[in-house]
């Protein structure tokens, strides 16, 4: 490039000695073209700058002078520019206008040479000129290759510039109007000229380098105009603000992101992962057979079609999320010996929700636990030990522990389903203990809210026997028995035969799907609650939903302990009243009203298309609680917080009164102090009952009397 | 929830198990259009449903250009026809006040309260029974107004205010992160606020105005009253209301999904502080 030719024409131009050179020595000089220019253009010269390179023998300090020229074409808008070259632009700009018309004038004795276009091509890139001075000379000597111009040679330039300026401003008007291109009369050509220093130092300006956060408003400024350019928004004016915000921020954010990322988005991932391998569960058994087994052995309800009929009546968790729990139901029927399971619902909690389903097991295939039992009949052991143990010493206390009423056996009563849950579709599958009377007395008597989390403890008044996982099956109970109901007919009792005797016991524990049914119209079942029966036994309050006695046992109890005891048991009631609840299929009309306000409201799914409209039961007792009926088929759900409703607040139970520790007989009993009356009639009566007595013992007395006196 | 991203809405709500029927929701997305052509409102909110014993009441809102402003509240019973609710009074909330159990669902009921009233005739003082009717729709109102007051949520950054007073959308909001989502304080009740002027100058300095204007969910009392999850794995974010039961809040981070509504029985959960 230039670079190359520039040394030559260094010495070239310090030969003829620079000094007052006549300017026709400069036009001349920069009569050769690019090559003039950009020689002595180099040190000055910005690597991108430079027109056409081109060498040429004849060098001038006037062919320095034109470097500026060239510079002036190049590089525009990239330079930086300090403010203390400017006092140099001047003779820069003024020898580019005395080049400019010098050229002009000299184009013409050098007519043949075919660098006319050429000086053309200067003038034009002499219109808008660029600023060059010694410093940016500086700066661009040692970003070329060659070395060779020192300060020297700028400095050469300097003087020669000063002493070229004088010439300038004196040859000024005598300047014409010898334009080729864009350079205009004088005062035209200053005028863009200076627009021009004004912009490059406004941009200079632009680009400092903010000392607080590292930005500078130049690159600041463009990038948010391409972001606006980019997306084009409405009105980007009235959130320019925001915009400009943003793109800091996302300056920034960039070094932060990989790592926070790969926290926040661990979660998700790790769902996906367990849902995913639920989906492929599936795709395991290829076999024909199996298939046709799974497919035979079915005992996984259509939750899908449940949940279409859900939705018409606005109840539902939303088509993906029914469709995971879909999943999970069948991959929970695959990993135990299910007979029949349902989906039940869904509980909400603070943390964490509650997917139950309800599950009844095959037969002989109970998981039971054992243990809750064991540990229940500990305890009446160890009370009753530690009252016989005290009984010689410390006086015993007459409080006996009222007894443990015994849960109902599994496939019962309240246990007569499994229930298991899960935080989340995918997740783990945990059995619910089964659930005994106190823990559901407990539970009707406290409202708390489900963290989600099934070890957490309850504490409450009175205390919950128990820690979630009870809680939670305990409430599953009674929503069960409260609200799980279905069309009158759908399912009938079983055997016939034996009525007379379980008349006797009051309950009739099993019924079973009538083959025979067939259907009721739906506007029937919206119409009158009595379509609907309760296939869910009621909870007594003692817990059970068959009567237990407690008395019978106390009863042999007594027998065995003899009759020293039996003062004791005189404080215990002797004769408890059975229980009764309603019996098994019960229709609901016959259900009690809270305070004024039906247990059940009844809708139809949609009153804008009444013949394909289901009927939907909402209950008012226990809110979230649905069941559906199409006529045929029937589904019940909940979904909700699994507390009752009650239009009062509610209250915890009051203490119960302070026990007796001991009986109040006479020996304990507090008296006043006998008055002076009382004491003295006590005397006489003792005298008079003494005075018989007297005579024979007088001679006792008198010796007696004496030892005492002694 | 806005009417515009409805049925959207509705899908990332319904993990609270409440939702709309297909013929209800089909009913809103054309009904609330015309809402909006009718009334000239800006925005148009579907608040939620308030259930009742014979009928359910179906709320909207409307919003007008400053966000804050008092909103128009409209009722419909069949997701078609709706009527506005007059705006709520502070004389409607003490009346309404006494008023306990479930809303009929008929708005010409009216409940029959029975309260003492002392006139003085002359020297004596007379105890009367009177027997106040209080309206089903001036229940409505009051019920709405303050659950609105109470557990009504917006993200922060949502909304910004101008320096000129009134409040926009903020159209550069791009969602909560993950990390902000799951934090009580990037919450903020979506009225007026009440408490900002108690804070000390110190928390003040932190705060940004334009953004942070309302106050945020953390300082509610009882503390717990919100119960905030994330749902499908950090995916979306769900806040439900202990205080009133059935609203839930849901946010899905990093977009601008957003919104709340309430599905419930229209009655304050007061056994609250036991329940925690």
């Amino acid at each position: 490039m230039e670079d190359l030719t520039s040394p030559k024409q260094e010495q070239e131009n310090q030969e003829p000695g620079e000094a007052g050179r006549p300017w026709e020595e400069i036009a001349a000089s920069s009569q050769d073209p690019e090559s003039g220019l950009s020689e002595p253009l180099e040190p000055e010269q910005w690597p991108e700058t430079g027109p056409q390179p081109r060498s040429s023998p004849a060098q001038s300090p006037q062919s320095r002078a034109s470097t500026p020229l060239a510079d002036l074409t190049g590089p525009e808008t990239s330079s930086p520019l300090s403010p203390h070259q400017e006092a140099s632009f001047t003779p820069t700009l003024a020898l580019a206008r005395q080049e400019h018309s010098e050229k002009t004038t000299n184009v013409s004795p050098k007519a043949g040479t075919p660098r006319s276009p050429l000086s053309s091509d200067k003038g034009e890139s002499t219109g808008p000129p660029t600023c060059q001075s010694e410093g940016n000379a500086f700066q661009q000597s040692q970003q070329t290759k060659h070395h060779l111009y020192g300060p020297e040679d700028v400095s050469d330039n300097n003087s020669k510039q000063r002493e070229l300026r004088f010439n300038i401003f004196q040859e000024e008007d005598s300047n014409s109007n010898c334009d080729v291109g864009h350079a205009g009369p004088g005062v035209s050509e200053a005028a863009p000229s200076l627009l021009e220093i004004a912009i490059q130092s406004a941009k200079a300006y632009l680009q400092k380098t903010s000392s607080k956060s590292g930005l500078n408003l130049y690159d600041h400024l463009s990038d948010m105009l391409t972001k606006v350019l980019d997306e084009r928004p409405e009105n980007a004016v009235d959130i320019i603000e925001s915009i400009s915000q943003d793109v800091k921020m996302a300056h920034f954010r960039k070094k932060l992101d990989t790592l926070q990322n790969e926290n926040e988005m661990l979660p998700i991932y790790e769902i996906a992962e367990k849902q995913k391998a639920l989906f492929l569960q599936g795709n395991l058994e290829g076999a024909d057979q199996e298939l046709e087994d799974e497919i035979a052995d079915n005992s996984l309800p259509n939750v899908m079609e449940s949940a279409f009929y859900f939705e018409q009546a606005g109840v539902g968790l939303g088509t993906d999320e029914t469709y995971r729990i879909f999943l999970a139901l069948k991959q929970l029927t695959d990993t135990h010996p299910i007979q029949r399971c349902r989906f039940w619902g869904k509980i909400l909690g603070l943390e964490m929700n509650y997917f139950v389903a309800e599950v009844e097991f095959r037969e002989g295939e109970d998981e039971e636990d054992l243990e809750d039992e064991d540990v229940t009949q500990e305890r009446d052991d160890g009370d009753s030990e530690a009252e016989e143990n005290d009984e010689d010493e410390l006086p015993r206390t007459f409080y006996k522990t009222p007894q443990a009423i015994p849960k109902e056996e599994s496939r019962t009563g309240a246990n007569k389903y499994v229930y298991f849950v899960c935080n989340e579709p995918g997740g783990p599958w945990v059995k619910l203990p089964s659930v005994t009377p106190a823990q559901i007395v407990t539970a009707r008597k406290i409202k708390k809210f489900f963290t989600g989390r099934l070890e957490t403890p309850i504490v409450s008044y009175p205390p919950f026997p128990g820690n979630e996982s009870n809680y939670l099956r305990a409430q599953i109970a009674r929503i069960s028995a409260g609200t799980h109901v279905s069309p009158l007919g759908f399912y009938q009792f079983g055997e016939e035969e034996g009525e007379e005797e379980e008349e006797v016991e009051g309950r009739r524990d099993s019924f079973e799907e009538n083959p025979d049914f067939e259907g009721i119209p739906v506007i029937d079942l919206v119409e009158s609650l009595s379509n609907w029966v309760h296939h869910v036994q009621h909870i007594l309050s003692q817990g059970r939903c068959n009567w237990f006695n407690p008395i019978q046992k106390s009863e042999e109890e007594e027998e065995e302990e003899g009759e020293e005891k039996e003062e004791e048991k005189g404080e215990e009631p002797d004769y408890m009243e059975q229980e009764v609840g309603p019996p098994l299929l019960t229709p609901i009309s016959e259900d009690l009203e809270i305070q004024n306000i039906p247990p059940w409201t009844a809708r139809l799914s949609s009153n804008l298309i009444p013949q394909y409209a289901i009927a939907v039961l909402r209950s008012n007792l226990w809110p979230g609680a649905y069941a559906f009926s199409n006529g045929k088929k029937f589904e019940n759900v909940y979904i909700g917080w699994g507390h009752k409703y009650s239009p009062d607040n509610y209250t915890p139970p009051a203490l119960p009164p302070v026990y007796q520790e001991y009986p109040s007989g006479a020996e304990i009993t507090e008296m006043d102090d006998p008055s002076v009356e009382e004491e003295q009639a006590f005397e006489a009566s003792r005298e008079a009952a003494a005075l018989p007595v007297e005579e024979m013992e007088d001679t006792e007395e008198d010796e007696d009397e004496e030892d005492d006196d002694d | 929830m806005d009417a515009e991203s409805l049925l959207l809405s509705l899908e990332l709500a319904s993990g609270s198990g409440q939702g709309l029927s297909p013929d209800r929701r089909a009913s809103l997305l054309t009904s609330l259009t015309l809402v909006k052509r009718d009334y000239r409102y800006d925005r148009v909110l579907f608040w939620g449903r308030i259930l009742g014993l014979v009928a359910d009441y179906y709320i909207a809102q409307g919003l007008s250009e400053d966000q804050l402003a008092p909103r128009k509240t409209l009722y419909s019973l069949n997701c078609m026809e709706w009527s506005l609710l007059p705006p709520a009074t502070e004389e409607m909330v003490v009346q309404t006040s006494v008023v306990k159990g479930r809303f009929m669902g008929d708005p010409s009921h009216e409940y029959e309260h029975t309260e003492l009233q002392k006139t003085n005739e002359g020297d004596k003082v007379f105890e009367e029974e009177v027997v106040v009717q209080i309206k089903e729709e001036t229940r409505l109102v009051s019920v709405i107004d303050q659950i609105d007051k109470a557990v009504a949520v917006i993200p922060r950054g949502a909304l910004f205010k101008t320096p000129f007073g009134p409040i926009h959308v903020n159209r550069t909001f791009e969602g909560l992160s993950l990390s902000e989502a799951k934090k009580l304080s990037s919450y903020f009740h979506f009225r007026e606020p009440v408490g900002l002027r108690n804070k000390t100058l110190l928390e003040k300095a932190d705060l940004d105005p334009s953004l942070d204007f309302m106050d945020s969910l953390e300082h509610d009392i009882p503390k717990g009253s919100w119960s905030i999850q994330a749902e499908r794995g950090n995916a979306l974010v769900v806040l439900r209301s202990l205080l009133w039961p059935g609203l839930t809040f849901f946010h899905a981070p990093r977009t601008k999904n957003c919104g709340y509504i309430y599905v419930g029985t229209g009655e304050k959960n007061t056994d609250l502080p036991f329940m925690l």
